[in-house]
């Protein structure tokens, strides 16, 4: 449905693609139930224009999300068969000849249909400071702080992440304990920690060191894998695992004055 | 008609007993989590050789019988491959938790793993060495 | 069941945290909520690439600034708010940058200026080619250090109430359980952005639909300027993926099927090698995406399965620039072209971007309704005029989303806390109801959205007529009338977004039918609004902003408030020259 004047001009062969779509209502159904669905198998088509033409076309009841279409919303995470993947970068035709299996992103509770529930992270975010702390440290007046390329490059890397989830699905820990931080959380704490600019690292030590931080990991790295947009989480735990240990090590050993 | 949504109801998929059979890369993570257990014996093992030397020549000679049998060589070979497979993950997982930055630029794995492999080869011919001369 | 707030901001893009973070700067006592259809993060300014205007550069002025954005705008915008704009621009980006923004930098540390369309100085900060997606989760964490912000995640406000001229709060649906709800307020901020969907090719989000710019319009706000609709000129074909202006500032050329730089043909300059400012591929979106329809009529594009392109070429600018200025570009080619711009050239062309106009209001965000506001692409102050400049819609949602926080806090101080309008609250309880258990025909939503796209693309284009607008307008009211016959099949209330995309449908044929009523009645040329049969800028009749009002029949009634006008009097708009 994004782009109509497309429609008109990739009537090919007229060979389709099977989706199989997980499809839950609680009220309705105890668990996920399969659903096959016929969709046009076009070579420009992604899994998420697929969903849209059964939406369109075949059955409106499907929930799913979905927004910005070009990788950078985070809002259509899935399971496409079996992997976790943004259904928007992800093409049918490589799939073909099917079927392809469209699941909710696993390691979160389903909602409906497709749609699972994210508050959770929501919730650890806000928990690890991802914001410039300060200390009451004023900011230069009418002027930046300099920040030259290198302290930028520094933590860019983990200022990427578009909280998509696709590395929570990916993180067997977090499926097993949902009280994990998780690999984005722990990523964009990392991303103020490192940034020249900030000085809270203090305060998240309390989070990310405590029970559910990053010694929780045990680096599987799939979170890493499974990125789409080459953050690279789990090298951010292992980094802070690190840190976290010289932190904790220097605290044991200086008395608090000095710290 | 209204369907009668219990809108409080989500569902958890269950996460099954051999999760990790099902994807290669879950599978290699529980070998590597696996091999410790491996790694552990290495070290008994050389705790009971110690014991045995400081015990005599006869708990010594005791031990390397035990040492020849099938079954003991059968397990210090798997204990000798999950231990090179143990170190080498630790190896591959270290430039990823140490970033080391040299004038602002990232290191490439290879320079920070490099040292490592280098290091390994090293006391690796010393032992070697000892044991030949 | 109600709750309640003191100011309620729809919309959680840039411009909603914005005036949720100057609220709570402002009065931290006050209670301040957020009801956004979708998580903050989601919202499209994620998808803002190039970067954000602010004079800071040595040899720049905030003068030169204010000239750029309204001559860029063809005069039509109000020239107080632009000295205002561009005044507060700066200070913006600069608290972006002390709430931890990775703007791009210079070597000695300062941040980095590029080049963009329209501008006579080197003047759009940047953070790559991700700015929006950076300003966005910027702002979204830094307010959560505000724990007054509350939240309303995944809600979706059918209505504004409005009781005795002013507003009282708005009724939603949360989306999540299907409850439908109300949630009083002293104030309202408006900041959904613009309506890119009521267009078959955007480059905008789905979840444009221009939600805010609706509920207004029913409430008995008067909407600005909808004739004036952005194209930009480098979409990828097939998705409309926007390719950022910033390839261009960054060195790239537009080239047609003979490989020629054809803009040199369309009074925008002479070609260089290097970009020139004010000129060629710099020039302003109107110009550009005009000068492609006519490259398509003398039979010099080039045939795609998905009609006429033209290509974009950056390969001499080499991988090393690209990666650095420009990485989003390459990475977009190649996930959805399959093409790598450091070898291939890059197929592009115009694509619906932007809405210049949208909900009256003034420098403070307030519209003719009182404790109504509304902020960012979703409003039309105007410092847009009739073409907005690249790089200007960032900053403008920082600086007039902060403003409306503010005048929204004012506002509080004023007015006395409001009772629930219940019977309005009530009515709209069972509107919402009724259309959820309505059954549907044999009709369906995605043909009449299907429809209302096409007449828009065919009526009200790049290029429009009285004809091509007429014929548009009947379309749209056929579309109207089965619209209000149509149901859903999904009845349930968990997660029902079919009843959301209703919703939506009903908001865009609302906005459409603004689109081409106000286009239809402005008979002359100016800016994105060219009309074949009126080629030419009226200032004796036109230097005017449209106001339409909502009828409750018949097409919404227009009346024209005159351009305010303080320091540039109209003159030609020249580039390349």
């Amino acid at each position: 449905m994004s782009a109509e004047p497309a429609m008109r001009a990739a009537e090919t062969a007229g060979e389709s693609i099977v989706l199989r779509v997980s499809r839950y209502l609680p009220g309705r159904d105890a668990e996920p139930v399969p659903r096959d669905y016929e969709v046009p198998l076009r070579e420009e088509w992604s899994v998420l224009d697929g969903l849209n033409h059964v939406k369109d076309v075949l059955d409106g009841s499907l929930a799913y999300r979905w927004s910005c279409r070009m990788g950078i919303c985070g809002s259509c995470g899935m399971t496409v068969n079996g992997e976790p993947r943004l259904t928007c970068g992800t093409f049918l035709s490589e799939f073909a000849p099917g079927p392809v299996v469209v699941e909710p992103l696993r390691g979160f509770a389903v909602i409906r249909d497709l749609v699972v529930d994210i508050e959770p992270f929501l919730g650890k975010l806000a928990s690890v400071t991802p914001w410039l702390v300060r200390n009451g440290a004023e900011p230069p007046p009418d002027a930046e702080f300099a920040q030259t390329p290198e302290q930028l490059g520094a933590y860019k890397q983990f200022s990427m992440c578009i909280n998509c989830m696709l590395c929570y699905s990916a993180c067997p820990v977090y499926a097993l304990d949902e009280d994990f931080l998780g690999p984005a959380a722990i990523a964009l704490a990392q991303r103020y920690n490192l940034d020249s600019r900030d000085m809270g690292a203090a305060a998240r030590f309390d989070v990310l060191a405590a029970a559910g931080g990053v010694w929780d990991c045990t680096y599987v790295g799939e979170c890493s894998a499974a990125c789409p947009k080459g953050v690279d989480p789990a090298g951010a735990i292992q980094q802070y695992k690190l840190t976290a240990a010289m932190e904790t090590v220097r605290r044991f050993l200086l008395p608090k004055g000095a710290r | 008609m209204t369907a009668p949504d219990d809108t409080a109801a989500r569902y958890r998929r269950p996460v099954p007993v051999l999760w990790w059979t099902g994807r290669r890369p879950y599978l290699l993570f529980m070998i590597r989590e696996f091999s410790s257990v491996f790694v552990a014996w290495s070290v008994v093992y050389l705790l009971l050789l110690v014991r045995a030397v400081a015990a005599g020549p006869a708990a010594y000679r005791g031990f390397m019988e035990l040492s020849a049998s099938w079954w003991m060589l059968a397990l210090n070979v798997a204990a000798l491959a999950l231990t090179l497979f143990h170190t080498i993950t630790w190896f591959v997982v270290t430039p990823k938790a140490v970033a080391v930055r040299v004038l602002g630029v990232r290191l490439p794995a290879f320079m920070v793993a490099g040292p490592l492999y280098t290091a390994w080869i090293a006391v690796s011919a010393f032992v070697v060495w000892l044991l030949v001369r | 069941m109600s709750a309640s707030t003191d100011v309620l901001i729809v919309g959680g893009g840039g411009a909603g945290l914005r005036a949720a973070i100057a609220v709570a700067e402002t009065d931290p006592r006050l209670r301040v909520a957020i009801v956004s259809k979708v998580y903050p993060m989601r919202s499209h300014t994620v998808s803002a690439e190039g970067g954000a205007a602010g004079v800071i550069g040595i040899g720049d002025t905030l003068d030169e600034h204010a000239y750029d954005t309204v001559s860029g705008g063809d005069w039509l915008c109000d020239q107080e708010a632009v000295e205002l704009f561009v005044r507060e621009a700066p200070r913006e980006l600069l608290r972006l940058e002390h709430w931890g923004c990775p703007w791009s930098r210079e070597g000695d540390g300062r941040v980095a200026v590029r080049p963009f369309g329209g501008m006579k100085r080197l003047r759009t900060w940047f953070a790559a080619d991700k700015t929006g997606f950076h300003l966005l989760h910027t702002l979204f964490q830094t307010s959560l250090s505000h724990p007054g912000v509350e939240r309303y995640d995944e809600w979706f406000v059918t209505r504004l109430l409005v009781d005795d001229g002013r507003v009282r709060g708005v009724v939603a649906i949360d989306i999540t359980t299907g409850r439908v709800e109300t949630i009083t307020a002293r104030a309202v901020i408006l900041t959904t952005g613009g309506c890119g969907k009521v267009f078959p090719f955007t480059t905008n989000a789905g979840i444009k639909t221009g939600d805010g710019m609706a509920l207004a319009y029913r409430a008995g706000a008067p909407l600005k300027d909808m004739e004036f609709v952005q194209y930009h000129p480098t979409g990828l074909p097939f998705t409309g993926i926007l390719i950022t202006e910033a390839a261009r500032a960054e060195g790239g050329w537009l080239l047609n099927k003979d490989g020629y730089r054809y803009l040199q043909d369309y009074d925008l300059g002479t070609p260089s090698p290097t970009p020139v400012l004010r000129s060629m591929e710099l020039g302003p979106r109107d110009r550009l995406s005009q000068a492609f329809v006519h490259e398509v009529e003398k039979g010099r594009a080039v045939d795609s399965p998905y009609g006429p392109v033209v290509h974009l070429d950056l390969r001499h600018l080499g991988a090393r620039k690209i990666d650095a200025k420009i990485p989003f570009v390459r990475e977009l080619c190649r996930d959805y072209e399959n093409i790598d711009p450091v070898t291939d050239l890059v197929p592009v062309r115009p694509v619906v971007h932007y809405m210049m106009g949208g909900v009256h209001t003034d420098i403070d965000g307030a519209t003719p309704v009182q404790g109504l506001f509304a902020a960012g692409e979703t409003a039309c102050v105007s410092i847009n005029g009739a073409n907005r400049l690249g790089s200007n819609s960032l900053p403008e949602l920082l600086v007039f989303g902060a403003r409306a926080g503010v005048a929204a806090v004012e506002h509080c101080a004023r007015a006395a806390p409001a009772g629930e309008p219940a019977a309005l609250a009530a009515d709209e309880r069972r509107r919402i109801e009724t259309l959820r258990r309505r059954e549907n025909g044999r009709d369906s939503l995605a043909a009449v959205r299907t429809g209302m796209q096409r007449a828009l693309e065919d009526g009200a284009g790049i290029y429009r007529s009285a004809d091509s607008l007429l014929k548009a307008g009947e379309t749209l009211r056929e579309l109207q009338e089965r619209y209000a016959r149509l149901g859903v099949r999904d009845h349930s209330t968990t997660f029902n977004t079919e009843l959301i995309a209703l919703l939506e449908l009903g908001n865009m044929l609302d906005v459409a039918e603004t689109i081409v009523r106000c286009a239809l009645l402005r008979e002359e040329s100016r800016g994105a609004h060219q009309r074949t049969d009126f080629p030419r800028r009226d200032d004796r009749r036109f230097l005017a902003n449209s106001l339409v009002y909502r009828q409750d029949d018949g097409p919404g009634r227009v009346e024209y408030l005159p351009v305010r006008i303080t320091r540039w009097p109209p003159a030609e708009r020249v580039y390349g020259r």
